[in-house]
């Protein structure tokens, strides 16, 4: 596939590969996910509420998602540094795509990055979660958008 | 005279390593290792003597039956019970208070409490919530002051105004450390009429357990943390107790009788114990016991609490890290935070320099709350541990706070 026909969600999974190339050890790869979780705006304290907790993570992981025109747009936080490396990266990489895409996609780029070891389902740092309650609102806003039309 | 180094070799899981760094294995209050007797016992079971117990009248399974068997009589001198009627086993320390919960729980009635203290695991918290929401009896905690010590004196409040049922504690918490001083609280229950279970989970492997000297009416623990497999644990009762309680699974082998429209029971443990249970897991455990016997008690712990001590005054030396509680007497597991660092990714990165740890909430949420912490690191430490390990972890310690600095 060449790069015109990619879909953006494609793209973005091209790009985010590439960043992480620059990184192949796991000192590296934590010390920039630590720093894209510093450069990603927090949530303020009244948005860290017990509904947007998300369960199953070892640490204390926060998600709010809204609907800007057909794309959503997800903000996260949570208590522990890496953990918020990891929410930054998922937020990042799902804001700004279409709800349809968002629950097709398969996020396989967490193995070419060398992230899929925190993909285990219970007791991690609950990845695996984060991307369930990234559907979830996906989902919602699908439904949303759908009885609009 | 027994070493560490030798003892090393016995546990082939210690020469791996994790990311290129020698394993450090602190985390076996979770679940231990297990020494290359028990791992060849189990495959002698597959390869030559496998069959069903309890069935058959073949040689094999005969012999299979016997060797399971004994484990109970070793079970039953590892923990000085009075008969093997009173060793019942499960599949662990979860199974046995789920088991003990159901059957006791059918007894209990609307206006009875049930009493635990603030320190339990949640496997010995959620089966008694379940038995209060059925039967209307109340849950009652024993608190824990800011140390990690049971409140001793509340206790003597609840036994003496409620009437209490059962007191279900833990010996050894496997979160903070604490040795709560069970014979005094038996003492206590049983003036004022209450039956106690202890969690033995962190207690069985570091010290010799008498079930008659502390006179405790139910423990329960697990082969896993006891250098055996996993899939079995152990229900001590009183024997005369165990066959007032009904049974818990229904199915073959506990019957004596049945009738299309009715069953009479076994007694004890039989009545407890039906389908085909983990075979190898139970008979490999009398290695685990032999093994335990092989090192003997006194070795086991003085090497323990050295290796302890010397663990506990390195943290506290280190800057930033505070160990969580300071309970009069504490053992096996060491708890504690660091400052500026999130449990969680201090765990992260000690996991790639090889340590083996847990973080989190180690299943005693309540536990945390009562400290104000969201996410610890603990450290549990076993005989065959070395002080260089624990030099080590200092280091791991200080690279780790430097990394996030």
């Amino acid at each position: 596939m060449s790069a015109i026909e990619m879909s953006a969600i494609e793209q973005k999974e091209k790009e985010l590969i590439q960043e992480f190339a620059r990184y192949p050890d796991w000192e590296s790869k934590y010390k920039h996910l630590i720093q894209i979780g510093e450069k990603t705006s927090h949530l303020s304290e009244d948005q860290k509420t017990e509904s947007n907790l998300v369960r199953g993570c070892q640490s204390q992981v926060w998600l709010i998602a809204d609907l800007d025109g057909d794309m959503v747009q997800y903000q996260a936080d949570s208590d522990a540094a890496i953990t918020r490396g990891l929410v930054a990266l998922l937020t990042r990489f799902y804001s700004g795509v279409k709800p349809a895409e968002i629950l097709q996609h398969q996020p396989n780029f967490l193995n070419d990055i060398g992230l899929s070891q925190h993909l285990s389902p219970t007791r991690s740092n609950g990845l695996l979660a984060m991307i369930r309650q990234i559907k979830i609102y996906a989902l919602a806003f699908q439904s949303k958008l759908s009885a609009r039309n | 005279m027994t070493t560490q180094f030798q003892i090393r070799n016995d546990f082939p899981l210690l020469s791996q390593e994790v990311n290129g760094n020698p394993l450090v294995y602190l985390d076996s209050a979770a679940s231990s290792l297990t020494p290359q007797t028990v791992i060849d016992r189990i495959t002698r079971y597959y390869s030559q003597e496998h069959s069903n117990v309890h069935r058959g009248i073949h040689r094999l399974s005969q012999n299979a039956t016997d060797a399971y068997e004994s484990t109970r009589d070793e079970v039953q001198r590892f923990i000085n019970a009075k008969s093997r009627n009173e060793i019942v086993f499960t599949y662990g320390t979860t199974d046995s208070i789920n088991l003990l919960a159901a059957t006791l729980g059918s007894q209990v009635q609307s206006g009875d409490t049930i009493l635990i203290t603030e320190m339990e695991h949640h496997a010995n918290i959620v089966p008694w919530q379940e038995i209060t929401w059925k039967t209307g009896a109340e849950l009652a905690f024993i608190p824990m002051d800011s140390n990690g010590d049971l409140d001793l004196d509340v206790m003597k409040d609840l036994l003496r105004n409620r009437r209490v049922k059962i007191l279900a504690l833990v010996h050894i918490s496997n979160s903070l450390g604490t040795v709560n001083p069970v014979e005094e609280i038996i003492q206590i229950a049983h003036e004022n009429g209450t039956l106690v279970m202890i969690d033995a989970a962190q207690s069985a492997p570091h010290m010799p357990l008498d079930v008659q000297k502390i006179d405790c009416d139910f423990l329960v623990f697990s082969a896993h943390k006891v250098c055996g497999p996993t899939g079995f644990g152990i229900l001590y009762g009183k024997e005369e107790l165990l066959n007032s309680l009904p049974p818990y699974r229904s199915g073959g082998s506990m019957i004596e009788k049945v009738e299309l429209t009715e069953s009479t029971y076994q007694s004890s443990p039989f009545r407890f114990e039906t389908g085909t249970p983990p075979i190898a897991s139970g008979i490999a455990f009398s290695e685990s016991i032999a093994y335990y016997k092989t090192l003997g008690w006194e070795w086991i712990t003085r090497t323990e609490h050295e290796l302890f001590a010397y663990a506990e005054n390195r943290l506290k030396s280190i800057s930033g890290l505070k160990l969580i509680g300071s309970p009069q007497k504490r053992a096996a597991v060491l708890p504690f935070v660091l400052e500026g660092i999130h449990g969680m990714d201090a765990g992260m990165v000690l996991d790639k320099k090889g340590f083996a740890l847990r973080t989190g909430h180690h299943c005693t949420q309540p536990v945390l709350r009562h400290f104000s912490i969201a996410s610890s690191i603990r450290a549990s430490f076993m005989f065959y541990n070395t002080k260089e390990e624990i030099d080590r972890f200092i280091v791991a310690i200080e690279e780790t706070k430097a990394f996030f600095t």
